[in-house]
């Protein structure tokens, strides 16, 4: 089955608040941003105002390489919200090389060739509002 | 201060019916608080606290008044299905705490349904923007626990099914439950993946329904008829994502299960009978091991050969038919996980499946979803006696 190589997911924008802002505008561009402790260096996930591991507010931005490998997933065959028409979707959790295990979808690839630990590198589908969602394709050998 | 011995449950009352399109949400606590109360040979009049999740904007206050309550404690704790495990605790500590006498505990509604479209993803919660937009749902993601456990530990499909075999070995004498035929191991795998590896028979069902509960004084339970259950023990613990390190293969019972094995002061050798929370089959497996039943990763081995079948099985469980063939009332599984552990030790259950001689009954309960953000619950209950 190659269903799903080249099909487009739904696309549903974000809730936006101040607190995410920096991260989503990041996305519009391409980019993947991480929050990052100014205090103890800890990489955040999710986009938060507080670190979790020090209790300090004051967060910055680093980043990220965009790569990582597939923590685990599943073929989702029945969506819900924007995805109740969506057809079988792969949603994962992906582990960034930086760390943070992430959720996301696996595009790209025919949702039966996921495996875990497929070394996958982000691409950023358009929302249309302003942001993207950060998804996740095979890395080409 | 423990709550070991200073609280008992007296009343316990399960809604017969599994779809109640012409109740009131309201109504339906209302039919189980009456339920209980003459369980327990009490009235509203004795109730003196009162515990339910919040279902309208204003806690336990709403249906408080619909009730006719006058009482001097509240609390609406939600940790999701297992809020009801929470509740017996918080209960027993105030009682314990001398804040009160008798707690009425209710759980009544209709099957929640699916957001539509159209919903914005991810409004009202700081996480949701960032998991919602990508389509998860409850099923995909106890799929990616599931999908995980295989792959670290070698379960397999075959042991999952065996979960909802032996559910439904019990649900077949139970006249009320939701899906009383017995399945096979090759009608679970035969049945439409959902999220894989889950298919459509490793989910509970889905109901409309309730339950209640009645929690009192020693001095209290002395003056009733009714034979009652020591509570013995309580844990709760929330999980979450732990700043992007989640561990999708334990959950919560890590650690609400040695808090309530040592408040009861017992272990996993001492438990004759165990509610189990079973929102998916993966749910059992990781929670069975998370309580110490047995070792990480082997809950695919201890399910086998009828493991979990009453009487004669290691672990007897869910005798009612559990979530995934009895009741899961508004997804809330946790009312009746005490419920079943209550009759259990009561003696009441259905003969077929009564373990002999229950001394000690386990029930836990598992909120929220298993590979993000959950609430995990265990109760340790004893016979009047214990
Ligand atoms: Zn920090």
């Amino acid at each position: 089955m190659t269903e799903g190589i080249d099909r487009q997911l739904p696309s549903p924008a974000p809730a936006v608040v101040p607190e995410t802002e920096p991260f989503w505008a990041a996305t519009a561009e391409g980019r993947l941003l991480l929050p990052r402790c100014a205090a103890c260096a800890t990489v955040i996930w999710y986009p938060k105002g507080i670190c979790p591991e020090c209790g300090s507010l004051d967060i910055g931005w680093v980043e990220a390489s965009g790569e990582g490998e597939v923590y685990t997933f599943t073929v989702s065959r029945r969506g819900e919200g924007a995805y109740l028409d969506a057809g079988p979707f792969v949603l994962a959790y992906v582990e960034l090389d930086e760390g943070p295990r992430v959720m996301t979808n696996i595009v790209g690839c025919s949702p039966e060739s996921v495996r875990i630990g497929l070394r996958v590198r982000a691409v950023f589908d358009d929302t249309g509002q302003g942001s993207a969602l950060v998804r996740f394709a095979p890395v080409e050998r | 201060m423990s709550i070991r011995g200073q609280a008992f449950i007296a009343g316990a009352y399960e809604h017969p019916r599994r779809k109640i399109p012409d109740r009131s949400v309201a109504q339906i606590h209302a039919e189980v608080a009456v339920g209980a109360l003459a369980d327990a040979g009490l009235s509203f009049s004795d109730v003196d606290a009162y515990f339910t999740v919040d279902q309208t904007g204003l806690g336990a206050i709403t249906l408080a008044e619909y009730l006719g309550l006058k009482v001097s404690y509240i609390d609406s704790t939600l940790t999701g299905g297992s809020s009801y495990l929470v509740h017996v605790g918080h209960a027993a500590a105030a009682i314990a705490a001398g804040k009160c006498n008798v707690a009425l505990i209710t759980l009544g509604g209709h099957v929640r349904p699916a957001p539509g479209v159209g919903r914005a993803p991810g409004v009202g919660t700081p996480h949701g923007p960032f998991e919602e937009v990508y389509g998860v749902t409850t099923v995909n993601n106890y799929a990616l626990a599931a999908r995980r456990h295989m792959y670290e530990f070698g379960t397999t499909s075959e042991q999952l099914a065996e979960v909802k075999v032996a559910a439904s070995h019990h649900a077949q004498y139970n006249p009320d439950a939701l899906l009383p035929n017995v399945v096979t191991v090759e009608e679970v795998l035969a049945s439409p993946l959902v999220a894989d590896p889950l298919h459509r028979l490793d989910s509970c069902v889905m109901t409309d329904g309730g339950g209640a509960l009645v929690v009192v004084s020693p001095a209290v339970a002395k003056t009733l008829d009714r034979t009652c259950v020591k509570v013995l023990g309580q844990g709760e613990a929330p999980k979450h994502t732990m700043n992007g390190r989640v561990d999708v293969t334990y959950t919560g019972a890590v650690w609400s299960g040695p808090m309530a094995f040592a408040e009861a002061g017992v272990t996993v050798a001492d438990v004759d009978y165990a509610s189990i929370y079973d929102s998916f089959t993966i749910t059992v497996i990781e929670t069975i091991e998370d309580l110490g039943f047995c070792e990480k990763g082997r809950g695919g081995d201890f399910v086998l050969d009828g493991g979990l079948i009453s009487p004669t099985g290691r672990l007897p469980f869910n005798t009612d038919g559990g979530g995934l063939c009895n009741n899961h009332p508004v997804n809330q599984g946790g009312m009746t996980k005490v419920i079943e552990a209550v009759r259990q030790l009561r003696g009441e259950a259905r003969p077929e499946v009564q373990v002999p001689d229950c001394e000690i009954a386990l029930a836990h309960g598992s909120g929220g979803r298993i590979s993000s953000r959950m609430g995990s619950s265990t109760l340790v209950l004893g016979r009047e006696d214990a």
